[in-house]
């Protein structure tokens, strides 16, 4: 594993490997010192061509409990626009001496341009490109899912261990993913890691959030929520946020309005009561509260939308740990860990 | 002039013939080994090579005036005749644009003077291409250019008001609109073919609907009000349904496929390279492969290039910000080869049909001074391309005659090349290589323009 640029890419074995090694970074969070000294020495990018918050300072904050040192390079605003900036852009960090590039870009296949044009012989991780993937935010999900669906299932709302399932992959079971699926990098990179993690995916959105092509996904698709919630009885729901950013372009208008969108497709209590007991929620946010998810649910007990965020951050050194530090075997106990690091 | 006397070549791939060309025409034909050379002629060994008319290319962009960093009317048209092309239509999308007597006469005259192949602009449908108020037609008809296609190429004419004018207004003068068949609002921000893969990899559809429905509207357009109307660059299953109905129907339209539509697919897209990235987009298997079975039983009418050269910033980027288009005059024939002969789906004769007599009776550039698409017959004007079906070549961009590089079909390996090329017995290529003269213009071509 070069690069992490697409879950479509990823071996079972991999996958497995990289939930592994999240459960071990997981472990180290909860010390006291937090921080490991794995990636000293090296310098990691944030190459962030698009507006992410939430995303860059959780790539920051995997780095620096790393030890790397981040330089955050954002081009947001800018007139970066045309592509011979994101060449030049590579060349300059390149000359740099940057170790690692992690790249969110507004256009889909960036950071494969980024990572196979030659413009730059690093590891390039993909913080999200346009409406293409966001793997890390899948792998996130997918530990979070594995943590709380793995081999044992608990009720929703405690908190099993951080090995649940270490070593093990999703077989059998049931997710929804609920929303805009057509602009979501966050769906297409679920969609097909979850599928080679052995879980079983239903996509629910209104037909005009179902990109044209979408059938031939590992996965089935279904246009009414309430019959996925209550007839399949899905183990976890992940509900996507809703871009009205991106409702304006090519034609715009995909639904009639909030309303009936929240109507059909929102999670609200009603809805998650259909649910099983040990059947969880996630978000990837920012939630639009009233809009795809209602507070009452996004703040219920089956809700594990802020435990995500802390994971994403364990997902993201498990990453950045596996590219920089060449590591190739799984480390399969928290003292290993740390003899290792 | 030098006469050639071109020894044992197989005319459209059939029987032998030794073939004199003298003043500017096919002078003589004889069964081969029958004729002896003409004294001073200079001889050339054809016992590898099938002779074909002059090929003609019904859509060329040759990017001046304008961008002169991508090709000029001089660096195009020689790529076109390495290519094996004695005429080109040179599309309108210029800066500025050929909407305009002055411009077309400006395209014109560079043409004439380059001397590489008759170079026939082609006017622009709206002012500035920008789809709202008809262009000077019947000027730019009149004007030295003598143009008659007309075309928003880049742009569709998608106002149908529009495009009933402008069918109606060129009735006048025997001149056809070619149409860009692309429905704006449905192609918003679009990058590539929507379908399986534009789904997985996350870039805008542009729907096949698109295309199909604009044809559809301009068939019956040019039905209603009694005139002509051509299809550019036709790429999907849909569009070659709806002209093989209208055909059926007697309506007036000619359709064109390009050698890339007919050899690529959308699953190039996959690892984003722009280089792939052209307008319509690469489509799928089903699609090229209802392109090839339209041109293989008429419905499309000719193959042409859309020639659509970038400088390297164009296509060095990510793919949304990369230019769409693609090179094509020096690959055309050997593609057309591959595609279509190679599998007994053409023959040579066909071949010529596709990529001379008809492209250049659809421009009405088959009759006149300086008439193109003419059979290889004696007395006929001597635009002859020799080409070689048997000298595989790896096609690398650098060594084309285009001055862009972004040819799709770079690394890949085509079944023959063009050995010569003869523009009214002028030899603009021989022994495939341009024939420059000074200043980059073809040799001898002052003594002839």
């Amino acid at each position: 594993m070069k690069h992490l640029l697409n879950t479509a890419d990823l071996s079972l074995e991999e996958a497995i490997l990289l939930l592994d090694t999240t459960a071990q970074m997981a472990a180290t969070q909860s010390r006291e010192i937090k921080k490991l000294p794995t990636l000293r020495g090296r310098t990691v990018v944030n190459l962030f061509f698009e507006d992410s918050t939430r995303t860059r300072i959780s790539f920051e904050t995997a780095a620096k409990r790393l030890s790397a040192d981040v330089i955050n390079f954002s081009a947001k605003g800018s007139s970066v626009s045309k592509g011979e900036s994101l060449k030049d852009t590579a060349l300059t960090l390149d000359a740099m001496g940057a170790d690692a590039v992690i790249i969110r870009h507004q256009a889909s296949g960036a950071p494969h341009t980024l990572a196979h044009s030659g413009w730059l012989d690093v590891p390039v991780i993909n913080a999200g490109d346009g409406t293409h993937q966001h793997p890390t935010q899948a792998l996130l999900d997918a530990f979070t899912l594995r943590r709380h669906l793995g081999e044992q299932l608990v009720p929703a709302g405690e908190l099993p261990a951080l090995n649940n399932g270490l070593g093990k992959d999703l077989t059998g079971r049931k997710i929804a993913i609920v929303g805009d699926v057509l602009h979501s990098r966050v769906a297409r990179s679920n969609v097909f890691l979850l599928h080679t993690l052995g879980a079983q995916v239903t996509l629910v959105a209104p037909p005009t959030l179902v990109p044209v092509g979408a059938e031939t996904w590992p996965c089935e698709i279904s246009y009414h929520l309430d019959e996925v919630l209550r007839d399949w009885q899905p183990d976890a729901v992940i509900m996507l946020r809703i871009q009205r950013e991106r409702m304006g372009g090519a034609g715009g208008g995909y639904f009639p309005s909030p309303l009936e969108y929240t109507r059909n497709f929102g999670l609200d209590v009603r809805r998650m009561n259909y649910l099983a007991d040990h059947a969880i929620v996630l978000h990837p946010g920012p939630m639009n509260r009233g809009l795809e998810i209602s507070a009452q649910a996004a703040d219920s007990h089956r809700s594990v939308i802020v435990e995500q965020v802390s994971n994403g951050v364990a997902v993201r050194m498990a990453a950045l740990y596996l590219l920089l530090a060449g590591e190739s075997q799984p480390a399969t106990s928290d003292s290993n860990v740390k003899a290792e690091l | 002039m030098t006469t050639y006397f071109i020894s044992n070549v197989a005319p459209y791939g059939n029987d032998r013939v030794d073939m004199t060309l003298s003043d500017g025409v096919i002078s003589h034909i004889a069964a081969a080994g029958t004729a002896a050379a003409p004294e001073g002629a200079t001889v050339i060994d054809g016992s590898d090579l099938i002779a074909l008319p002059g090929l003609v290319d019904l859509h060329t962009h040759l990017r001046e005036p304008g961008r002169e960093d991508a090709e000029t009317v001089l660096s195009g048209t020689r790529a076109a005749a390495l290519g094996g092309f004695t005429a080109v239509h040179a599309m309108a999308n210029t800066t500025p644009v050929q909407d305009t007597a002055g411009v077309v006469e400006q395209v014109w005259r560079l043409g004439k003077e380059a001397g590489w192949v008759d170079v026939h602009p082609v006017g622009a449908v709206s002012v500035g291409l920008a789809g709202k108020q008809l262009a000077e037609l019947g000027a730019m008809a009149d004007s030295r250019a003598q143009v008659t296609v007309f075309s928003d190429d880049g742009k569709c004419v998608d106002d149908p008001v529009l495009m009933r004018r402008a069918l109606e207004y060129v009735k006048a003068f025997d001149g056809v609109i070619s149409q860009h068949a692309q429905e704006p609002r449905l192609t918003e921000n679009a990058q590539m073919n929507e379908g399986i893969v534009s789904a997985e990899i996350g870039l805008t559809g542009w729907p096949a609907v698109a295309e199909e429905s604009i044809i559809a509207r301009d068939v019956l357009l040019a039905e209603h009000v009694g005139s002509r109307v051509h299809i550019c660059h036709l790429s999907t299953a849909g569009s070659v349904e709806i002209v093989r109905w209208a055909k059926a129907r007697g309506i007036n339209v000619t359709a064109e496929a390009t050698p890339h539509h007919i050899m690529l697919t959308d699953e190039l897209a996959r690892g984003y390279n722009p280089v792939f990235k052209v307008n319509p987009p690469l489509r799928t298997e089903a699609d090229a492969e209802a392109v090839r079975a339209g041109l293989e039983d008429g419905t499309i009418d000719i193959v042409a290039t859309d020639h659509a050269p970038h400088t390297v910033e164009d296509k060095d980027c990510e793919w949304n910000a990369a230019a769409f288009g693609m090179t094509g005059l020096e690959t055309a024939l050997p593609v057309v080869h591959k595609i279509m002969v190679e599998t007994g789906r053409l023959t040579w004769e066909q071949v010529a049909q596709v990529l001379s007599t008809n492209p250049a009776r659809i421009g009405r550039i088959d009759t006149g001074d300086n008439p193109q698409g003419r059979p290889l017959a004696v007395g006929e004007p001597a635009n002859v391309v020799l080409y070689n079906p048997a000298a595989p070549v790896i096609v690398d961009p650098r060594l084309q005659g285009t001055a862009s590089n972004n040819s799709p079909f770079a690394g890949m390996e085509l079944p023959g090349r063009v050995e010569a090329t003869f523009l009214r017995g002028r030899a603009t290529v021989l022994g495939g290589v341009a024939q420059d003269g000074e200043d980059g213009r073809a040799a001898g071509a002052e003594l002839h323009a």
